[in-house]
């Protein structure tokens, strides 16, 4: 393992505000230790910015292990960069060399607003969501956990699904901007289960119309979201979204 | 004697919750939508707070600082959730789990509480499985459980080991929902800065908005904290970046005693840290223990060659060693403090000398890799990103990190604080683990707070209040506004030459050398005069970049940090008031002659409650004495 302190030229995105007009502003950083994370990079950035009376460069994180879904840069014009399965956050250093480029942008869509410098506004995410993303039952008026067995093949494909952390890297890389993956994980993950079957119609074209709605492209299967999920969620997902939707209109909700 | 009240129900204990339901005064359905309650945090316990709540007709306004209701740090929970469903058949009963968790928690926590926690928790599954969470699932379809440290029960439900997460996305499903049908209005990127008391009533908060920096008023008929935990003062933590004190500290200021604050939380098995950059500490479940044998070479000599050349006779498997009945699965307190002593001997791993194997090489000898990989997959490569290093081939290095913490804000029965109408759930409060909490309690708490408890006792406050509408225009908040504003104003204009990160990382080397692992005295008094003094530089010399009207980051940790600032005095004073060992709370002068905690149960089995006084002044200590009439006090012994 090498200790070896790495130098990066990095170009970041900056953006005061929504409608400020955005460039990039190239930093070179001569400390990158290979352990430190992406994020920890970025954090030695900002201090040195903080010491220089520099304004810092905002970018959401939280958990730092990859399961928030709060962080999410596009990195050399990949989301959450080179390495497959691994949020922004989780990625380290020890993947670049001395004197490498890096260039950092925000996740860039009609429907992910810039509020600034890295960070966007995933609010239509959660409008997805609120629109039939869960199962309505009220609490305390559920039966005994073993009334309704499920196979563990059947729960543990419910779970892949359900393993989508809501980061939007999907959308960032679609070329349409489309949020089909996020929309299908959920709709797959509750179409499998038996707890999901009552509602299941109601919620496919809801969630779809609000996905619509939000101004997110159409999918035309190019399968860049499954390569860039952090969490691997299938793209079959979206067959089984659009299987669903047009039995759900068929058949009537 | 205090005179704060736990008010407790009478009764036998496996009745109390019953007769608490069965007398509470109701709130007629058509009133239900006139009270607005104020849920703050959209964790396990704020998003199951929420959305129940509104189901009973209650308008609920929800508050978070992540820009999703679904990002809450309970997201991260790996390992489980306890229940007392017995599905393994294994002999439990809502009666073990009770007497585990108070047991766990080493006498310290309020045997009333737990029993209902133990009580809800079947509950809590049923839930969570007609929500659609995907637990994990044994081939006939039914639910598979597994043990988790401290416990020689099967009791912990899980979904791989993303267990907080699924948990999480079905209270906010539940959130969802009840924010569709227009019940519950979402605030997210929102941060509480003061909650506002009217005629000594809990009646709102002041907030601002993290994108545009303005301030907002909302008032309502209570306030609920589900905050969570205050880990990081401690800088390095495994606990989110966002985790703060900030609501529960200023609920303090406003009257709210806080409970245990020294009561810390020391996880056994994390990524050991890597180099003065690193910004968190990451948890490798400690289900990990189930199946890894942890150990250290025996000689000094073989700390720095690879472990696989070491020899088995070489190797000192200390937990199975000096714990022969619990081995590896000993509570998480003392999985730490026994890797700190090995490391304190000069035994410790890797670049630092601060760390331990957890060596899976055994197990996967026994029950081949596949099975190893299902269990912990992901965890592994997790590991394995983070480190570089593969653990199927070489042992995982591990260290003890600041997890958890058992102190918060004290509550009655109702999980309401000393000021009416405030009440703290989840984390945030100090109730239901004592000095240590066991693995896999904190999820079934967070949940059983907020889907099972709070819907009645925040009915029963209402029911028994007059509540007159609170209008925002009232001066309670105008001086509340005034108050938080002039303060971020005065971090800006500070204009010093030191970072935040460059104070908080100096509070975080106070707290863990001098109230971490294990305590004493004179650390203790230098830490308090130590803490005081970096506060008072921090008010002078601290350089905040940026603006008061636009997203600043930079800003909300100087904030947060200047509460840290506070709070760990106090948990040192507290640390230094209880002068027994228990739990997580280690005080060097009181060990046994092999080492293990000494609880003084004479002077001692009671919570203390902290009462703010001023902020040159000393807070006052109330105490609630514990009375156990259900479990007999033990020495806990793990041998
Ligand atoms: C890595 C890790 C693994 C864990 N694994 C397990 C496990 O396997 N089993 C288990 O039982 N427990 C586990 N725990 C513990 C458990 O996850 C937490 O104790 C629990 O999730 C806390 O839930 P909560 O609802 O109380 O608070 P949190 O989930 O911390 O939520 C706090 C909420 O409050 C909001 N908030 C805070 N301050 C403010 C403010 N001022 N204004 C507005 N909003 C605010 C936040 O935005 C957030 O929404 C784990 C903890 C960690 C760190
Ligand atoms: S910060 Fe949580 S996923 Fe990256």
């Amino acid at each position: 393992m090498s200790h070896d302190n790495m130098t990066i030229h990095l170009r970041v995105w900056r953006q005061s505000g929504p409608n400020a007009k955005g460039n990039f502003e190239q930093y070179t950083l001569d400390t990158v230790n290979p352990h430190m994370s992406f994020l920890e990079m970025l954090d030695v950035l900002n201090e040195r910015l903080t010491k220089e009376g520099q304004v810092p460069v905002e970018f959401d994180h939280d958990c730092r292990e990859g399961i928030c879904g709060s962080c999410g840069v596009v990195i050399n014009g990949t989301a959450h960069g080179p390495q497959q399965r691994t949020a922004s956050c989780q990625l380290h250093m020890r993947h670049y060399k001395d004197g490498d480029a890096i260039t950092i942008e925000p996740w860039r869509a009609k429907a992910f607003p810039i509020v600034r410098d890295l960070v966007v506004d995933r609010t239509a995410f959660d409008r997805i969501q609120e629109a039939g993303g869960y199962v309505s039952v009220k609490t305390g008026s559920a039966p005994d956990a073993h009334a309704v067995p499920i196979g563990k093949e059947v729960a543990d494909e419910a779970f892949d699904y359900a393993a989508c952390i809501g980061c939007g890297a999907c959308v960032a890389a679609c070329p349409n901007a489309s949020a089909s993956l996020f929309t299908a994980a959920k709709i797959s993950q509750l179409a499998l289960l038996p707890q999901g079957q009552p509602e299941r119609k109601r919620r496919v074209v809801a969630m779809v119309d609000q996905m619509k709605v939000e101004g997110f492209g159409d999918c035309s299967n190019h399968g860049e979201c499954e390569a860039v999920c952090p969490k691997g969620i299938s793209i079959a997902g979206i067959a089984k979204m659009r299987r669903e939707y047009f039995k759900a209109i068929l058949t009537g909700k | 004697m205090s005179k704060f009240d736990a008010r407790i129900p009478a009764g036998p204990i496996s009745e109390k919750w019953t007769r608490f339901k069965q007398n509470m005064k109701l709130v007629n359905p058509a009133n239900k939508r006139k009270h607005t309650i104020i849920v703050v945090g959209t964790g396990l316990a704020g998003a199951a707070a929420a959305a129940s709540l509104a189901e009973l007709g209650y308008n609920v306004k929800a508050f978070c600082i992540q820009d999703s209701a679904r990002r809450a740090h309970s997201i991260a929970a790996q390992g489980g959730i306890n229940a007392a469903k017995n599905y393994a058949g294994d002999g439990d009963s809502i009666y073990r789990l009770f007497y585990d968790t108070v047991k766990g928690g080493d006498y310290r926590a309020r045997e009333a509480n737990v029993y209902r926690l133990a009580e809800t928790s079947v509950d809590i599954i049923d839930q969570c499985v007609a929500q659609g969470v995907p637990f994990a699932r044994e081939y006939g379809g039914l639910l598979d459980n597994r043990s988790f440290g401290g416990a020689q029960l099967s009791r912990t439900f899980y979904a791989r080991g993303q267990t907080g997460q699924q948990l999480l996305l079905g209270a906010y499903g539940a959130l969802n929902k009840t924010i569709n049908a227009g019940q519950v209005q979402m605030y997210a990127r929102h941060e509480i800065l003061d909650v506002v008391v009217i005629d000594g009533k809990a009646r709102g908060i002041i907030c601002r908005n993290l994108v545009t920096g303005e301030y907002e008023r909302h008032s309502g008929s209570a306030v609920l904290l589900c905050t969570g935990g205050y880990g990081n003062v401690f800088y390095l933590s495994t606990n989110a970046k966002n985790s703060n004190v900030t609501a529960a500290w200023k609920a303090y200021k406003k009257g709210a005693l806080f409970g245990n604050p020294c009561f810390t939380q020391i996880h056994p098995t994390c990524i050991p840290v890597s180099g003065d950059y690193q910004s968190k500490l990451t948890l490798m479940s400690e289900s990990l223990r189930n199946d890894g044998r942890v150990w250290v070479p025996k000689k000094k000599e073989d700390c720095q060659k690879h472990p696989n050349q070491i020899s088995e006779e070489d190797r000192d498997y200390f937990l199975e060693r000096r714990y022969p009945s619990f081995g590896n699965l000993v509570p998480r307190d003392v999985a730490s403090r026994n890797a700190k002593y090995v490391c304190d001997e000069g035994r410790g791993v890797g670049e630092t000398g601060l760390a331990v194997y957890l060596d899976f090489a055994d197990s996967i000898k026994r029950l081949g890799k596949h099975t190893i990989e299902e269990r912990y997959g992901n965890l592994f490569e997790m590991y394995e990103r983070i480190t570089g290093e593969n653990p199927y081939e070489v042992p995982m290095r591990i260290y003890p990190a600041v997890h958890y913490t058992m102190g918060g804000l004290w509550v009655d029965y109702s999980l309401m604080t000393t000021v009416p109408g405030l009440f703290a759930l989840g984390e945030a409060n100090f109730s239901d683990h004592g000095a240590n909490r066991l693995g896999a309690s904190a999820l079934m708490q967070g949940l059983a707070d907020g889907y099972f408890v709070a819907p009645y006792t925040v009915t029963d406050y209402i029911a028994s209040n007059p509540l007159e509408t609170i209008n925002e225009s009232h001066p309670a908040f105008d001086e509340a506004e005034k108050e938080s504003s002039e303060r971020i104003q005065k971090l800006l204009n500070i204009k010093g030459k030191k970072t935040v990160l460059e104070y908080h990382r100096e509070l975080g080397k106070i707290m863990w050398d001098q109230v971490g692992m294990s305590r004493n005295k004179v650390g203790l008094e230098q830490a308090i005069k130590d803490i005081q003094a970096l506060r008072e530089d921090f008010w002078k010399n601290v350089y905040v970049p940026g603006e008061a009207n636009t997203m600043n980051k930079s800003l909300e940790f100087a904030n947060r940090v200047a509460d840290f600032l506070e709070l760990g005095e106090l948990m040192a004073r507290d640390a230094l008031y209880r002068e027994e060992s228990c739990g997580g709370h280690f005080r060097e002068e009181y060990q046994t002659e092999d080492g293990e905690a000494l609880r003084n149960d004479e002077d001692y089995a009671y919570v203390s409650m902290w009462e703010y006084k001023g902020d040159h002044v000393e807070p006052d200590l109330h105490k609630e004495s514990l009375v156990f009439e259900n479990v007999k006090l033990t020495q806990r012994s793990y041998k």
